[in-house]
C-alpha cells in the first residue's frame, strides 16, 4: 500500500467520527397542526429532536394511540454503540498503519455487517413501538398499527412520516466507500511487488 | 398673497363635504330604518380590495398597535389587512386570560389608591433607537389613575406599570426621547399639590393660587427597559394636553400643548376657552436632566406604586416609592419656555427634520407652524413678552414660521410621510388634509367617517417615517356598519399615501376607542416573538416540572395544589380533604414545550376568571369554597382531541371534617 492509500484509510476511519457530530437517522413528521414539522433525531448515543421539547411532543402525540413513551434510557444500544464505533475507528487506524490490504477488506466487511445489524435493530424497534400498543389507549383504530417507515414516507392517521438517513450515516457510507477504494486501488501495488519479486 | 379665488377653491371641497354630511343626516332622519353609509364609495380606490388583500396564510407587512381607550387595553392589528391579531390587557383585568385576576398578575394593577382594575389607555408609543422605532417595547399611558405601562414585544405581555405621583389625568404621556433616555409624562389636570405626595384639601376657588401641573421624566434602562421616575418639573397650573419630542437639531427638546391657561376650575368648556392664545411649552429635557443631576432638584415625600413582572417567575411584584425629586422652572434658567399658540391647542407634532413644530389648534382657523431655528434666535435675542412663574413667554411672531391657511375645521393631530408632506386630522370637518411643509399649502383632502381623532403613519412621529399608509381613527361610525344597538364600534380607515393623491383602501371596526396608534414593519418584531417559555427556566416558587412532583398540602387553612397540565390531563385530577372556608391555591404548571398549546384552568364557583397558562409557565387561581360537595375543574382552552376529557374533581367537606388530604390521577396515591 502506498502512503496515500494509508491516508485514505485513515480518513475512512476518522469519518466514522461524524456519528458523534450528527444524527444517523431522522424521522420527520408533518400534520395539519404542525406546519413547522416535528423531527426525531436518532444518534449513535442519544435520541433528540429539532427542538428541546420534540421528544416530549412525540410522546404526547403517541400516547393517544397507546404507544410506549420514547426515552433514551430504554435503548441499551445507545450505550453500546459508541464503543463499537470507537472500536471501528481505532481498528481502522491500525489497519492504515499496518497497510495490510486483506485487513482493509475485513474492516470494510465487518463495518458493513455492523451497519446492517444496526439498521435491522432500528427496524425491530420501529416495529415494536408501532405495534405494541396499550389496549387502554384512547384512540383505537381497528387493524391500525403505527410502524414508522424505515426509509421513505408513510401516512399514519393525521401524520405524514418521512424517514431518512442523516449526516451521521454519511460517516459510515464514507468509511465504506473510502476503505473500498483503498482496497481497489491498492491491488496494483501488490501486483507490482509480486512482479518485482518475479523479475528478481 | 394668494388670490381670493384660490382661497375659495381650496376651501370648497371641505365646504361641499360638510354640506354632504348635513344632507346625509337629513336623509337618514327621514328613512324608516338604518341604511348603508351615505358616502360609502367616496374616495375609495378602484383597486382597494387588491391593495389590502393578504392571502390566507400570508402575513401582514406591519404590526399596528391601536390603543383601546376606555377599555384599558391595546389591540394588535395587521396592516394592510386590518385583521385583529390580539388584544393585550394593560390596565384592565382580562377575563380571557386571567390577567389581573390570577395571583401572579394581580399586583400589576396595584396603585396608591388600592387595586384599580381599569384605566383609560390613550397613547401607545414604541421604544426607539436613534430616533427610530426598534420594536422592543411599547409604552402606554393610563389616563384616569396616572400610570405608565411597558409591554414587552417579545411576549406581547404587560411587564411593568408605574404610577405617576403629583399627576391627575396622565394624558400628555408617554413620550420617549430618541434613545428611550426618558419617557416623558405630563399631567392633564392641574391639582393642588400638598407637597407630600398627595393633593391638598383646598377650595376650588383657590385654583389660581394653589393648583400646579407636573411633567415626569421616567428613566428607562437601556438593556432591560425597566422604568424609574428620575424627577418631575412642577409647572404652572394649566392643562397639559399632548407632547412630542424634537428631532435632529431639536432632539434635546420636548414640546407640550397646554390649555386652560385661564386657570379656570369649573365649566372649562367656556372657562378654558376665553384666551385667544394658550401656550406651547418647550422643555429642554437634556438641560433638565443636567439640572437634576447637578443638585437643583429638591426632594418631597411621595407615595406611589411601581409594579414589575419577574421574567423568570412570571410573578408581578409591587414596590412602594416614598420620595420624588422635582425641579422648579424658576430655579432652572433656559430649561423651559412658553410659545403662544392659538386657543386651546391639541396636537403638537414635530416634523422629521426637527425644524417645524406643528400645533393643531382645534378651535383655530389656521394651523400655526413654529420654527425651531427661530426659537433659538428668539432665546438669543430675548424676544420675550413677559413671563409666567419665571418661564419666559416668546413673542408669537418671533417663533412663528407660517400658518397653514384654511386647512379645514377642528385640526387635532399631524403626522408626516418623510417626503415633505404633513397630514392633519380634522375632527369637525371629518377629513384628512395633506399639506406641504415647503410652502404650507393644502394639496389634498380625504373624507373620513366620522370625526377623526388621531391619525397614524408608521414611524410618522419619528425621524424616518414610512410614508406608505395612513390610519385614521374615527370616533363616530353611525351608519357605517350593521347597527348593533345604541353602542357602536369606532373605526379605523386605511389610506394609501404613497402617491400624490390619497386613496381610501379599507375601513374596519375597532375594539373600544382607539385614540392613538403606532405601527412598525413586521420584520422588526416578528422574529423575536417567543413561542413558549422554557420549562427548565421557570423559577415560580410553586412550579412542578414533572407529574411525579405534583402535590396537595395543607398549611393551616390554606391548601396548596401544585398541579401539572399536559395534553390531555391534569395531575392530580382527584383531590380530597379540602374544607369549606379553606383558601385553595391551584398552582398550575403547563408542562408543554410546544408552540401554541396553552392550557386553561377554571373551577366551578370560583369568584374569579379562568387563568390561561402558556407552555412552560405557572399560574395560580385562588378559590375559597363556600359549601361542601364535589366541584369539577377543567381545561378551558381547546388544547387537543381529548380536551373535553381534561377535567377533574375536588371534594369539599364541612369545616373540621376528618377526611384527610389525598390526591391522585389515574391510580390512587397515598395520602400526603
Amino acid at each position: 500500500m502506498k502512503a496515500y492509500h494509508k491516508v485514505l484509510m485513515m480518513i475512512a476511519s476518522l469519518s466514522l467520527g461524524l456519528l458523534f457530530l450528527f444524527p444517523m437517522w431522522k424521522i420527520y413528521l408533518k400534520a395539519p397542526q404542525y406546519p413547522e414539522g416535528l423531527e426525531m433525531h436518532i444518534w449513535v448515543n442519544q435520541i433528540s429532536g429539532d427542538t428541546d421539547g420534540a421528544i416530549q411532543n412525540f410522546n404526547i402525540l403517541n400516547h393517544y394511540i397507546g404507544m410506549e413513551p420514547i426515552h433514551a434510557d430504554s435503548f441499551a444500544e445507545l450505550k453500546i454503540m459508541p464503543y463499537i464505533v470507537i472500536f471501528f475507528m481505532v481498528a481502522g487506524i491500525l489497519v492504515a498503519l499496518l497497510g495490510n490490504r486483506k485487513l482493509v477488506l475485513s474492516w470494510v466487511v465487518l463495518l458493513m455487517i455492523g451497519g446492517a445489524v444496526g439498521i435491522a435493530d432500528f427496524y425491530m424497534w420501529l416495529n415494536k413501538f408501532g405495534t405494541n400498543l396499550d389496549p387502554t389507549a384512547p384512540i383505537k383504530v381497528p387493524g391500525m398499527t403505527y410502524v414508522p417507515p424505515l426509509l421513505g414516507n408513510k401516512t399514519l392517521l393525521n401524520f405524514e412520516a418521512l424517514s431518512l438517513p442523516a449526516l451521521g450515516s454519511l460517516g459510515i457510507g464514507l468509511a465504506v466507500l473510502l476503505a473500498g477504494l483503498v482496497y481497489y486501488f491498492s491491488r496494483n501495488t501488490v501486483q507490482v511487488k509480486t512482479a518485482k519479486k518475479v523479475m528478481v | 398673497m394668494k388670490s381670493l379665488f384660490t382661497t375659495i377653491k381650496k376651501a370648497a371641497p371641505a365646504a361641499v363635504f360638510t354640506l354632504a354630511l348635513a344632507g346625509g343626516a337629513v336623509l337618514q332622519g327621514c328613512s324608516s330604518g338604518p341604511g348603508e353609509g351615505s358616502a360609502t364609495a367616496a374616495g375609495v380606490a378602484s383597486d382597494a380590495a387588491q391593495a389590502v388583500y393578504v392571502a390566507p396564510g400570508k402575513h401582514d407587512e406591519y404590526y399596528a398597535f391601536l390603543s383601546g381607550g376606555f377599555n384599558g387595553q391595546m389591540s394588535v392589528y395587521g396592516l394592510p389587512s386590518g385583521r385583529l391579531l390580539k388584544i393585550m390587557p394593560v390596565f384592565t383585568q382580562h377575563g380571557e386570560n386571567g390577567y389581573g385576576y390570577n395571583e401572579e398578575s394581580k399586583a400589576m394593577l396595584n396603585t396608591s389608591h388600592g387595586f384599580v382594575p381599569w384605566d383609560d389607555l390613550h397613547h401607545p408609543k414604541l421604544s426607539r433607537t436613534n430616533g427610530m422605532t426598534d420594536g422592543r417595547w411599547l409604552f402606554a399611558n393610563g389616563n384616569n389613575t396616572p400610570r405608565v405601562a411597558r409591554v414587552d414585544l417579545s411576549t406581547f405581555e404587560t411587564v411593568e406599570i408605574m404610577e405617576i405621583p403629583n399627576s391627575a389625568g396622565n394624558h400628555c404621556s408617554p413620550y420617549p426621547t430618541d434613545n428611550n433616555e426618558y419617557v416623558i409624562a405630563g399631567t392633564r389636570f392641574s391639582v393642588p399639590l400638598d407637597m407630600k405626595g398627595g393633593t391638598a384639601d383646598v377650595s376650588m376657588d383657590e385654583y389660581k393660587d394653589k393648583f400646579r401641573g407636573s411633567i415626569s421624566f421616567i428613566k428607562v434602562d437601556q438593556e432591560k427597559g425597566d422604568m424609574e421616575l428620575d424627577f418631575q418639573i412642577l409647572v404652572p397650573g394649566f392643562d397639559y394636553d399632548l407632547a412630542n419630542g424634537g428631532k435632529g437639531p431639536s432632539s434635546d427638546w420636548v414640546f407640550f400643548t397646554t390649555y386652560n391657561t385661564e386657570r379656570s376650575g369649573s365649566l372649562k368648556e367656556l372657562g378654558a376657552s376665553q384666551n385667544d392664545r394658550d401656550y406651547l411649552a418647550a422643555v429642554n429635557w437634556k438641560l433638565a436632566a443636567k439640572y437634576a443631576a447637578e443638585g437643583k432638584a429638591k426632594e418631597m415625600p411621595a407615595y406611589y406604586y411601581h409594579n414589575k413582572m419577574d421574567k423568570d417567575t412570571h410573578i408581578a411584584k409591587s414596590t412602594i416609592k416614598k420620595t420624588v425629586r422635582y425641579l422648579l422652572p424658576e430655579d432652572c434658567p433656559g430649561m423651559m419656555y412658553l410659545i403662544p399658540a392659538p386657543k386651546s391647542p391639541h396636537g403638537i407634532d414635530v416634523d422629521p427634520s426637527g425644524e417645524h413644530m406643528v400645533v393643531s389648534g382645534k378651535l383655530a382657523a389656521t394651523i400655526p407652524v413654529f420654527s425651531f431655528s427661530k426659537m433659538q434666535d428668539a432665546i438669543k435675542n430675548k424676544s420675550f413678552d413677559g413671563e409666567i412663574n419665571g418661564i419666559p413667554v416668546f413673542k408669537y411672531e418671533s417663533v412663528l414660521k407660517a400658518e397653514v391657511p384654511e386647512p379645514g375645521l377642528g385640526p387635532l393631530h399631524t403626522e408626516f410621510d418623510g417626503k415633505g408632506n404633513a397630514y392633519t386630522s380634522m375632527f369637525v370637518s371629518s377629513e384628512i388634509v395633506k399639506w406641504k411643509l415647503s410652502d404650507f399649502t393644502v394639496v389634498d383632502r380625504m373624507p373620513v367617517y366620522y370625526s377623526v381623532g388621531h391619525l397614524m403613519i408608521p414611524g410618522g412621529d419619528t425621524h424616518t417615517p414610512d410614508g406608505k399608509y395612513l390610519v385614521a381613527m374615527n370616533k363616530i361610525t353611525k351608519d357605517r356598519y350593521l347597527p348593533t344597538g345604541p353602542e357602536l364600534a369606532h373605526s379605523a380607515q386605511l389610506i394609501d399615501i404613497s402617491g400624490e393623491k390619497m386613496r381610501m383602501l379599507l375601513d374596519f371596526p375597532t375594539v373600544a376607542e382607539p385614540h392613538y396608534a403606532q405601527a412598525i414593519k413586521a420584520e422588526k418584531v416578528a422574529p423575536n416573538s417567543v413561542k413558549f417559555y422554557d420549562l427548565a427556566k421557570n423559577k415560580h416558587p410553586h412550579a412542578v416540572k414533572k407529574e411525579a412532583d405534583a402535590s396537595v398540602t395543607r398549611e393551616g387553612n390554606v391548601v396548596r395544589v401544585k398541579m401539572t397540565a399536559i395534553r390531555s390531563h391534569m395531575t392530580p385530577d382527584n383531590i380530597e380533604g379540602v374544607q369549606v372556608g379553606d383558601t385553595v391555591l391551584f398552582h398550575v404548571t403547563n408542562l408543554e414545550q410546544d408552540w401554541d398549546v396553552p392550557h386553561g384552568f377554571a373551577v366551578m364557583g370560583a369568584n374569579t376568571a379562568e387563568t390561561l397558562i402558556m407552555p412552560g409557565a405557572t399560574q395560580t387561581l385562588r378559590w375559597v369554597p363556600k359549601k361542601a360537595g364535589v366541584f369539577p375543574f377543567y381545561c378551558t382552552d381547546f388544547c387537543s382531541a381529548l380536551h373535553q376529557e381534561m377535567q377533574g374533581y375536588i371534594r369539599v367537606s364541612p369545616k373540621g371534617s376528618p377526611v384527610p388530604i389525598s390526591f391522585s390521577t389515574g391510580k390512587k396515591k397515598p395520602a400526603a
